[in-house]
């Protein structure tokens, strides 16, 4: 690579660092039981929005109830959603008179913006129009990621008081999140997406001509909207003139600054943030894939704060980078060393000051190999999923490393909330093995781990392993799972293993070559989302909801010590040996077979 | 149950008309204001009249032109109603034969050139719609375009130096050629 490349993946990972404090700091005023100057700014919006809604901002919430609000609250979302994409051709705001969306694919994506995953069936500039996409998708966008943060703020509740039943108002803290965090951050960023090229408006698409006319190619449908085939068995084609280009316009800036803040990544447009009107420049590409990674990192040192030992929350910090960043090299290196079933065609794939070389299908000239390896990493360690380039297109080692992050539980920086609170899953767990090692009770945070807890952190560790492995399996053994495959042999196993890794962990990215917009993909996809989601959640609601009820234990000479290298180590270790040993088998069978065959050529 | 539920309506009534309504219409009246042609799509416009847009890259097969990376969109190149990459996985043949093909391509458009093609030049984008080529890109086929239009090359190089950008502050990104921009400068149309 060259040292451009590592400047720049430097300075990214040093621009975030250094935000982390700040941004942690504020989030924890934010959430913080006393009033202070940031809640006081807000206090009268949020007063007028709680007495028009009927919430009482000082009910303290049991977990079940936490839970309840949670869950009610979100499967209404959804419906919102789903209803709307039903019903967007009668409503205003459709420009382009986009249909009904079908209604498979609107419960997909209905679940999907609901849960954060935005795994993507459609392809947003010919299937939703303006409203759908600011009402629906991106108020799902905040309220979705708003419900991590809100679920994480109540765990770190459980882990700070003592012998109570509350854990926190869920009304207040989806408000809070929302209102002082994602709100202010979002008018920001979309603003500075505009200044770099980002369209936002509310005109039709913009028709242009083109400088040199093309030829449209389409096959020829007969009545049954079946391929007309000829005498020799090829479909009958049909060609035309084109002219002119239309240009897809609309309210894009400001859906794709939380799409990228919220980790939710369901893109504008259909190429996502490979689209040159989603993410025009350097900068624009910068500033988003900052995003992706800027609030699961500070979250991180606001549970350092908010429990009162900040070492607590820059381990948990280091443990993510001590993964993340060996992956991101790793793929930075396997995308710059080219594609080898290139080589020999008198093609020129070095990196010089002319070019960025290397493996450039799917990708844009603007990122080049490190600023799309950079996203790749970043997406899928974060459960963001948006792209700027191909992932389907990557070299077999290079689209391992996304492919893993996201299988290693969306734990590495993870989801806005959500990462982190299934990162203290595995921190119960990590504090469990290393107590059976030395044969005590296990303690986190001056709170004993006890059946209870260790019970609930399994299943949230494990439900995702099990969808994966078993929705797997399902559709590569249905013909319908099949049928949606689009590469030959070894990769069309990883794009189906790829799409299951993907939606049951709430990532949303894909190898997209996978015809996943038919009936048994959105129902097969929605399924594993939304069982990834909330009885996750639910689980660390009940995780704080025992542990707020029960006594802080002093610090003893046998406490385990969790801000220190050791446990930093272990719990990497933790979460890399559940995730290697679940899906090693699989990713043999995909990605690593496909290496094998491709350096055999 | 029933509080809870109307309580969850209503946030989400709210909520829903603070960052499904406010949110988009505040950022839209301050983008209008502050970055209008940004925020209309970046048009390339001379005499009052749309050319193109600098950020959607259009086809070109025409020796006289510089040709754009290659377009995985639907039903033609560059659709930009229909954002694509291939999505061609690495081992797969079809890769590998398109590739071949595009360098028969430009080979046919310009015989003599034995240079290795740029591989960005014969390998398709991740939206369809890039607009830009890699300096080494435009360089491969400088020397054609200004024999096809009986130019020197120097002339082309000029221009080829105006539709270049290098990485944005120096550092981030990478140097590249607007493909548009440059064609619509040797057409004399800017």
């Amino acid at each position: 690579m060259t040292a451009n490349a590592w400047l720049q993946i430097g300075l990214y990972l040093a621009v975030l660092l250094l935000t982390v404090k700040p941004l942690g700091t504020y989030m924890a005023a934010v959430f913080s039981d006393a009033p202070n100057r940031v809640t006081r700014l807000g206090a009268p919006i949020e007063r007028l929005l709680y007495r028009l809604c009927g919430v009482r901002a000082d009910e303290d919430m049991s977990w079940k109830r936490y839970a309840v609000a949670m869950l009610v609250f979100n499967v209404l979302g959804l419906l919102a959603v789903y209803l709307l994409q039903r019903v967007q051709q009668w409503l205003p705001l459709n420009p382009q008179h986009f249909d009904a969306v079908s209604a498979d694919s609107a419960m997909n994506t209905a679940i999907s913006f609901a849960t954060n995953t935005n795994w993507q069936g459609y392809g947003g500039e010919s299937t939703m129009s303006y409203l759908t996409q600011m009402l629906g998708l991106a108020v799902q966008n905040f309220l979705s990621a708003a419900t991590g943060i809100a679920v994480l703020i109540a765990l770190i509740r459980g882990f700070v008081r003592k012998t109570t039943q509350g854990i926190g108002n869920f009304w207040v803290d989806m408000t809070r999140s929302t209102l002082y965090v994602l709100l202010p951050l979002s008018l920001v960023l979309a603003l500075v997406l505009v200044a770099q090229g980002v369209p936002q408006n509310f005109k039709p698409y913009e028709t242009v001509p083109l400088v040199q006319a093309t030829t449209a190619t389409e096959t020829v449908k007969d009545a049954d909207g079946n391929a007309q085939k000829d005498a020799a068995g090829k479909d009958v084609t049909k060609e035309s003139q084109v002219t002119e280009q239309s240009l897809p316009l609309g309210p894009a800036a400001s859906q794709i600054a939380i799409k990228q803040l919220g980790t939710n990544g369901g893109g504008y447009y259909n190429a996502n943030s490979a689209h040159p009107y989603e993410n025009p420049t350097p900068l624009s590409n910068f500033l988003e894939v900052l995003s992706i990674l800027l609030l699961p990192a500070a979250l991180c040192y606001t549970f350092g704060a908010m429990v009162g030992d900040r070492r607590q929350g820059w381990a948990l910090l280091a443990t993510m980078f001590v993964i993340f960043v060996p992956l991101l090299i790793g793929c930075a290196l396997a995308e710059q060393a080219g594609n080898p079933a290139l080589t020999g065609l008198n093609l020129d794939q070095n990196a010089t000051v002319l070019q960025a070389g290397g493996n450039m299908e799917g990708k844009e000239t603007r990122f080049g190999i490190v600023n799309s390896a950079i996203w790749a990493t970043a997406t899928t360690a974060a459960s963001n999923g948006s792209v700027n380039a191909t992932h389907d297109s990557f070299t077999p080692l290079g689209g391992l490393v996304p492919m893993w992050l996201i299988q290693l539980g969306e734990v590495i920086f993870g989801g806005v909330g959500s990462g982190l609170y299934g990162m203290l899953a595995f921190a119960v767990v990590a504090v469990f093995i290393a107590g059976l090692m030395v044969g005590r009770t296990p303690e986190y945070l001056g709170k004993k781990i006890e059946a209870y807890e260790m019970k609930m952190a399994s299943l949230v560790v494990l439900i995702p392993c099990a969808l994966v492995v078993v929705g797997t399996a399902i559709a590569v053994l249905a013909p319908a799972g099949v049928a949606g495959i689009a590469n030959p042999g070894i990769h069309g196993f990883s794009e189906v293993l790829y799409a299951l890794s993907s939606a049951s962990n709430n990532n949303g990215s894909a190898f997209g070559g996978l015809s996943a917009n038919t009936p048994f993909w959105n129902v097969l996809l929605g399924i594993c989302m939304f069982l990834a989601r909330f009885p996750l959640a639910i689980g660390m609601l009940a995780i704080a909801g025992s542990l707020a009820a029960k006594k802080h234990v002093p610090q003893s000479a046998g406490t385990l010590p969790t801000h220190t290298p050791l446990f930093v180590v272990l719990l990497a270790s933790t979460v890399i040996v559940i995730g290697a040993l679940t899906f090693l088998p699989a990713l043999a069978l995909g990605p690593i077979a496909e290496q094998l065959v491709a350096i055999g050529h | 149950m029933l509080k809870i539920i109307r309580q969850a309506l209503l946030i989400l009534l709210f909520l829903t008309v603070l960052t499904g309504v406010a949110y988009p219409l505040a950022v839209t009246g301050l983008a209008q204001i502050l970055f209008p042609s940004q925020a209309n799509g970046s048009l390339i416009e001379h005499d009052g009249k749309a050319l193109g847009s600098s950020l959607i890259g259009q086809p070109f097969a025409d020796p006289k032109y510089f040709w754009s990376r290659p377009s995985a969109t639907t039903p033609f190149a560059n659709n930009s109603t229909s954002s694509t990459g291939s999505n061609l996985g690495p081992t797969n043949s079809a890769l590998t034969d398109a590739v071949k093909q595009r360098i028969d391509a430009l080979h046919a458009a310009d015989p003599g050139n034995d240079a290795p093609t740029p591989v960005d030049l014969v390998t398709a984008s991740g939206s369809g719609l890039d607009p830009e080529i890699s300096p080494a890109a435009a360089q491969y086929q400088l020397a054609r375009v200004a024999r096809v239009r009986g130019r020197t090359q120097a002339d082309v190089a000029k221009l080829v130096a105006e539709a270049t950008e290098g990485r944005q502050f120096g550092i981030l990104g990478e140097p590249r050629v607007n493909v548009l921009r440059l064609n619509l400068l040797l057409d004399g149309k800017l």
